[in-house]
């Protein structure tokens, strides 16, 4: 498969968990995928861990960004990626987070299969190339 | 301001100066091709007389403390007193924060500000499903008046002056601290603070929400009708373009967005046939302060004159008090870098300077360590004497508007003034005339959104180009360990927090608890103002929970548009 159309297939999912209302960089990345060629679906606030699991096997997405600035990263991260685990989507899923993630909370997320935490000041071109590097083979 | 004939000689030399002097150092280049402020606001190299030769002094400056207050609201400002150093906290449970309250009391501090966690901002108890990993994190938990009893214990609410920042649910919160002054035996027309319950930014920019736009307006509006007629000294809401900024919009979008909601307010209690000078003494306003200096002096100004002119002029305003527009500033968050920390304390310093000169009442000044995680006790101490050292050192305060004749800055703040209004009359004609359905319609289309993420996402854009420098981010980088010690929210705190809750529901009348409910669903059915039932429900120890569902079941939950990407 050519690049190309490896990165025309890339199907991306941006997601807000739990009671966070700050969306704004959900919506500038939300857009920049877009920009880069990827599909891009974006689940809306206020969800909870399962309606995002939910979303994600639905749709079949090869990746999952999840933006979180609430401080609750640590209990709502790893219910969806046990979710993803339990529909057997794990594997096939390359999961983001973005967000203020403390330095010492991101091994924790890391062992439990986050593939990249973008802090702050991350730049876009950064965040799609690592997706374009790492997105799963369909 | 000026004579004819002066203006004409300086014209003349202008030019003059632009071919002989100008021109041959232009042949070495400017830095760039094009200069503009942090919202892409075009700024020229030099301003002149010339520049605001229709200035009028007494019809768009004036003297400080009389319309259209463009010099202060005040006659002294800071020569009188400084503003408010009202630092925003709040954590765990009721008793660490009521420890926390206790120890700045005793430091002196007179006004207290209350931040709460999630669930309770949701209007959701902290038994909730979607409260998990949220209860306590971001500030305190609130589920019943129990938790307002722990939370003022041994503090006189007659005494001090308290801020809640708090939106869907801030009428549950009002009401428990017209309860607790109840209790105290604190006459209610005593009680002073400031409640957030600013909803209509809500769906523009924070996204904190339980029931829709127009029934949430409704409630803000019986809270103002509440406040005039109970509780004179209390703010019940300041109307905040903290957020709007936060999202990303620009400075004109965030006053004239701001202004915009204020208005909305203004036209629903005049529809309710509230006088309008008895009224709008009671609204304050919440702005944000960015990096470009002049632009936000230029912001607070024009802000501070366009509202005198509209209220006299749109709305019949009389009294200079209710002309008088009155606010407080934070910092802008989201100008704090992760890379290199120390360097927002430089951030916030120029922040804080531009609201102290653009006239602020009261101010936040973020801590450094912000945009890695909430700030540490050390980064709120240099936040604090920030603000102190400009108050006691810097002399900043000691000339009334400063800036007011500079050429740039008059000039910049008659462009921003022509910039906020062209978006009122958008949103008036929106509204066919209304700015209130304005706002409404602008919320329901989708309007504001989309003006907000255009200007962010053309922000990022120049970052990533590097035409914005954003130094330690994208210029003047260096390798190093950023992570600094940070706040820890102890574990215990949900288990503590739900015990209390599950406490209070045992030892309650749940037949007095279903009654109040009841009569408020009642009140809410009859169009009745909502805000004794709510305080009737919350001394029978209803739950925020339980009351915010009231208001669910008669006017539907909230849910946002999600646009296509």
């Amino acid at each position: 498969m050519s690049t190309e159309t490896k990165q025309q297939s890339i199907r991306c999912q941006v997601a807000k968990v739990g009671l966070d209302g700050h969306d704004r960089g959900a919506h500038v990345i939300a857009r920049a995928f877009r920009d880069a060629g990827f599909e891009v679906i974006y689940s809306g606030l206020h969800k909870s861990p399962d309606e995002i699991i939910q979303a994600a096997v639905q749709e079949d997405v090869d990746v999952l960004g999840i933006s979180i600035l609430s401080g609750a990263h640590d209990t709502l991260v790893p219910k969806i990626m046990d979710g993803l685990e339990e529909y057997d989507a794990a594997d096939d899923t390359l999961v983001l987070v973005g967000g203020v993630i403390p330095e010492e909370d991101r091994p924790d997320l890391k062992d439990e299969g986050v593939a990249a935490i973008f802090g702050p000041g991350t730049s876009i071109e950064e965040t799609i190339e690592f997706v374009r590097e790492n997105a799963p083979e369909r | 301001m000026f004579d004819n004939r002066e203006l004409e000689e300086i014209r003349e030399r202008r030019e003059e100066w632009e071919a002989d002097t100008l021109e041959p150092s232009l042949e070495r280049g400017e830095r760039k091709d094009r200069f503009a402020t942090v919202s892409n606001h075009e700024v020229d190299r030099l301003y002149t007389p010339d520049d605001i030769a229709d200035l009028d002094f007494e019809e768009d400056l004036g003297f400080p403390g009389e319309p259209p207050y463009t010099r202060g609201p005040y006659p002294t400002m800071h020569r009188g007193r400084t503003w408010t150093m009202r630092q925003f906290a709040g954590f765990g449970t009721a008793e660490e924060t009521n420890e926390r309250f206790h120890y700045l009391i005793d430091e002196g501090q007179t006004g207290l500000s209350t931040a709460f966690d999630m669930p309770s901002l949701m209007g959701i108890d902290s038994d909730h499903p979607m409260s998990d990993g949220e209860v306590g994190k971001e500030g305190v938990a609130v589920d019943t008046l129990a938790d307002m009893e722990v939370l003022f214990d041994g503090i006189d609410i007659g005494e001090v002056s308290t801020s809640f920042t708090i939106n869907p649910s801030a009428p549950v919160i009002y009401a428990m601290y017209i309860a607790l002054a109840d209790q105290q035996g604190v006459p209610r027309e005593e009680i002073r603070g400031t409640l957030q319950n600013d909803m209509l930014k809500e769906f523009i920019a924070q996204k904190e929400w339980v029931i829709p736009p127009e029934p949430a307006l409704e409630v803000v509006t019986d809270t103002i009708e509440f406040a005039v007629e109970e509780t004179p000294k209390f703010h019940p809401v300041s109307i905040s373009g903290y957020h709007i900024r936060e999202a990303g919009s620009t400075a004109a979008q965030e006053a004239a967005f701001t202004l915009a909601d204020g208005f909305a307010y203004v036209e629903d209690c005049l529809d309710r046939d509230l006088d309008v000078d008895d009224f709008a003494p009671l609204l304050s306003f919440f702005f944000n302060s960015h990096n470009s200096i002049f632009e936000e002096v230029a912001k607070f100004r024009a802000t501070r004159r366009l509202y005198a002119h509209v209220m006299e002029d749109w709305y019949g305003a009389e009294a200079d008090e209710s002309k008088r527009l009155k606010f407080h500033t934070q910092t802008a968050g989201q100008s704090l870098t992760a890379q290199q920390p120390l360097n927002n304390i430089v951030r916030v310093t120029i922040q804080a300077l531009a609201g102290v000169l653009g006239g602020t009442q009261s101010l936040h000044t973020n801590s450094f360590d912000e945009a890695l995680a909430l700030p540490s006790e050390k980064a709120v101490r240099v936040a604090l004497r920030t603000q102190q050292i400009i108050a006691e050192e810097s002399g900043a305060v000691d000339i009334v508007d400063p800036m007011g004749g500079s050429f740039a800055i008059e000039t910049l703040t008659n462009e921003m003034e022509n910039e906020i209004m062209d978006y009122l009359e958008e949103i008036r004609e929106m509204g066919d005339g209304s700015i209130r359905d304005g706002v409404l319609t602008g919320i329901e289309r989708g309007y504001f959104h989309r003006e907000i993420h255009e200007a962010s996402y053309e922000y990022q854009e120049r970052v990533e180009r590097g035409e914005e420098v954003v130094v330690g981010v994208n210029e003047y980088t260096i390798e190093e360990d950023t992570s600094p010690e940070i706040l820890q929210i102890d574990e215990t705190t949900r288990d503590r927090q739900l015990e209390r809750l599950e406490r209070v529901k045992d030892e309650r009348d749940d037949e007095a608890v279903d009654a109040t409910l009841e009569a408020l669903s009642d009140a809410i059915e009859n169009g009745e103002n909502v805000m004794p039932y709510v305080v009737d429900a919350v001394k029978a120890y209803a739950t925020m929970g339980e009351i915010m569902a009231v208001f669910e079941e008669h006017h539907g939950s909230y849910q946002e548009e999600v646009a296509p990407v």
